[in-house]
């Protein structure tokens, strides 16, 4: 079983998945699994000590760990001002075992205080970590926003890290393929949030089950890398292995100059080779589902999990109307968020307004909710908290006068973290507070014990943070969309 | 890591559809840098009356006196979805659950089983109403046996269920192997393919930090 060089350009038609998945096979293994090559490893500290330690214990070295990067995102406090001391009791733990085995392995690590530090997600394309052509894995679900880049990315579990880190390969399966065209363009007010949303709920969560998806069509390619990132971030919420986007003119103007990034001659040799990361014509996919952009509208969730979504203007549906495994499911989906059955979302009041998470927290969805809260005040007893992605963006915020929006309206601006995404890092808005949330999971208890989240654009975030109650924000001129330059100067003046 | 070969033991139905990571193993209840003492969280939020409480909640499946000793657990679409966190397997393993009956899984939580001795089985709703249907007259007597050789499931009362896994993952279970030892009798092929690679794309194992020209911020 000798190793088969990677090669460029395939007899027959191809898909974009396929490309990447040959140019990484190092063997097919007897069973059926493939030895795929890893490019690029993240870790962080919740699960990056633990695989690190585990791994260490069991006597396997780190066999390149120039290419794996660490960064505090999970549990780290993102008060203002913090150190190491975190809310959640045993968080501090977790930072220093982190610190100290990344520090003893070589890894390169994105430390707390680290300017650089920020949510794997938003750091590894911000950085040019992950790159067009590239395999990157993380011990984190959404690794399978990088996809958005034309990476194979996909999140593993900590065992699956470790072998990650001893050997550079994954033993995996091969997925099938799936492509999702979304035809025409988005109405103006509607993310790629809401599009993912759309998705989720016409095909259930687990409808990419078993599938590498694929984004294609005139509505995708008119995103920018931020709104992509967006969309392939909530692939593992439609339980994909993981989405993708073929990189394009925008991906390559994205990563230009960028700190991990090829530069000078490498640059060309680089883009050229990415320019061939697309689904040739006649390729077949496994699955095909094609949807049309125009009919997606704002899109909020009721329920408790990401397929438990309507449009802002619609009702939470009956439980009656569900098949029976689904009513049950449903109907206690109602129960933990406190709503009845046909409940009109508009009329929700809402207790809190969150917008971070490795979904919606870079400098794009930071523009759009300050380009609906400039000059505006969030509702009295609305409790609202920014947290930007990374420092860099919320550095590059400072610097464009945003955070200034979001304090004169009412919201907290905070340093960069997972935040109250999740409760790891102990931080919550209470037992039964609803919550309308820019993040990525509904679940029970996700957001803290008895919280009720509601998964939203940041649009909609900062529109019902205004409104005190569920809220779509009304597309004005104003409105910075992320169509271009233009607009954004126009947006936030 | 642990072989799985036959397993009989109690199952437990919690036929819910979407039953995420953060249901199996809430975040709060990850408190070490450790494998171990996850098995307490085990559905902590459904299982004790108050969070980060251990008063059991009587109304919950595992709490009830006829499913003690559960082994197996039953249930919906899409179990273990969500978050990458391996605890929720480390908890389930700690608990005692040897194999999991679900109509699918998510695709994360399925190799963490994999890697972990933990088996998970893929039936038809109809097969696991079927089998939830004889458990639930007689917990205890009522045990369901798993045999991974011939890839069924059987009941005394009569239950059959064939189901599949890949050959891969059920050699490692079957054997117990440990995967890095397992690739690792691939290294020469490995570091073959990483030469071709360099070669082919030489951008690719470069790191260009502190030599590109720092780049302004762009969205």
């Amino acid at each position: 079983m000798s190793a088969v060089a990677p090669v460029a350009g395939a007899a027959s038609p191809t898909t974009l998945f396929d490309k990447l998945w040959q140019a990484h096979e190092v063997r097919l293994l007897p069973g059926g699994d493939s030895l795929i090559y890893i490019d690029r490893i993240f870790l962080h500290e919740r699960t990056g000590s633990i695989a690190l330690q585990s791994l260490e214990s069991a006597g396997y070295p780190v066999r390149d760990p120039q290419r794996v990067f660490c960064t505090m995102d999970h549990i780290v406090d993102t008060f203002p001002g913090r150190g190491d001391k975190t809310l959640m009791p045993s968080g501090t733990d977790f930072i220093v075992a982190t610190r100290a085995a990344a520090n003893k392995s070589g890894v390169q690590l994105f430390d707390v205080d680290h300017p650089d530090q920020g949510i794997a997600h938003v750091i590894s394309p911000e950085q040019g970590i992950a790159l067009p052509g590239l395999t990157l894995v993380c011990p984190d679900s959404h690794t399978c926003s990088l996809g958005a880049v034309g990476a194979l990315a996909w999140g593993i579990g900590s065992s699956e890290a470790e072998h990650a880190l001893a050997t550079n390969t994954l033993r995996v399966r091969k997925p099938r393929t799936m492509r999702v065209t979304v035809r025409g363009q988005l109405k103006p007010g509607v993310t790629a949030k809401d599009l993912i949303l759309h998705l989720i709920s016409a095909y259930g969560a687990d409808g990419g089950s078993g599938y590498a998806v694929e984004f294609a069509g005139s509505a995708i390619e008119a995103l920018g890398v931020e709104a992509r990132l967006t969309l392939c971030n909530m692939a593992v919420e439609f339980s994909a292995f993981t989405g993708l986007i073929a990189p394009d003119a925008i991906t390559e103007a994205y990563f230009k100059g960028r700190d991990h990034a090829p530069s000078a001659d490498d640059w060309d040799q680089a883009a050229d080779y990415w320019r061939s990361l697309r689904s040739d014509v006649d390729a077949v996919f496994d699955r095909e589902i094609i949807l049309d952009a125009d009919a997606i509208q704002p899109m909020v969730t009721w329920g408790t999990s990401p397929e438990h979504a309507v449009p802002v203007s619609g009702c939470a549906p009956d439980p009656h109307n569900f098949p029976s495994a689904g009513a049950e499911s449903a109907q206690k989906a109602l129960d933990y968020q406190g709503i009845a059955p046909g409940q009109v979302m508009a009329e929700l009041a809402i207790d809190a307004a969150f917008i971070g998470s490795c979904t919606n927290s870079r400098i794009s969805d930071l523009r759009l909710a300050a380009s609906i809260l400039r000059g505006k005040k969030i509702a009295p007893g609305v409790a609202g908290v920014v947290v930007p992605g990374s420092r860099r963006v919320k550095r590059q915020a400072e610097a464009e006068g945003l955070h200034k929006i979001f304090i004169e309206s009412g919201f907290e601006w905070r340093d960069s973290g997972c935040s109250m995404c999740f409760y790891a890092g102990g931080e919550t808005f209470g037992p039964g507070k609803r919550v309308v949330s820019s993040t990525n999971r509904n679940f029970e208890g996700r957001q803290g014990p008895g919280t009720r989240t509601h998964l939203a654009s940041p649009a909609t975030v900062a529109a019902s943070a205004i409104a005190g109650c569920i809220r779509a924000a009304v597309p004005e001129e104003n409105m910075y969309t992320g169509a271009d330059a233009a607009a954004l100067q126009e947006a936030i003046g | 890591m642990k072989a799985f070969t036959t397993h009989t033991g109690v199952a437990a139905p919690l036929l819910r559809r979407n039953i995420d990571t953060d249901a199996i193993i809430p975040s709060r209840e990850m408190k070490r840098v450790s494998k171990l003492g996850l098995g307490e969280g085990l559905f902590a939020a459904w299982r004790y009356t108050m969070p980060g409480g251990r008063e059991a909640n009587p109304a919950f499946v595992l709490n009830q006196p006829a499913y003690a000793n559960t082994s197996i657990v039953l249930s919906g679409e899409n179990f273990g979805c969500g978050s990458s966190r391996e605890h929720a397997v480390w908890a389930l393993v700690e608990y005692g659950i040897r194999a999991i009956i679900a109509e699918s899984f998510g695709a994360i939580f399925h190799t963490n089983c994999i890697r972990n001795g933990v088996l998970p089985v893929v039936l038809p709703a109809r097969d696991i109403r079927a089998l939830a249907d004889f458990v639930q007259q007689d917990p205890q007597r009522h045990c369901l046996t798993i045999d991974l050789e011939q890839m069924q499931v059987t009941g005394e009362g009569g239950q059959h269920c064939v189901f599949s896994l890949d050959e891969g993952a059920r050699e490692m279970l079957l054997q117990g192997l440990d995967p890095i030892a397992q690739t690792l009798q691939d290294r020469e092929a490995i570091a073959q393919f990483e030469q071709a690679r360099a070669t082919a794309h030489p951008w690719a194992f470069r790191d260009y930090a502190g030599s590109a020209v720092s780049a302004e911020f762009k969205p």
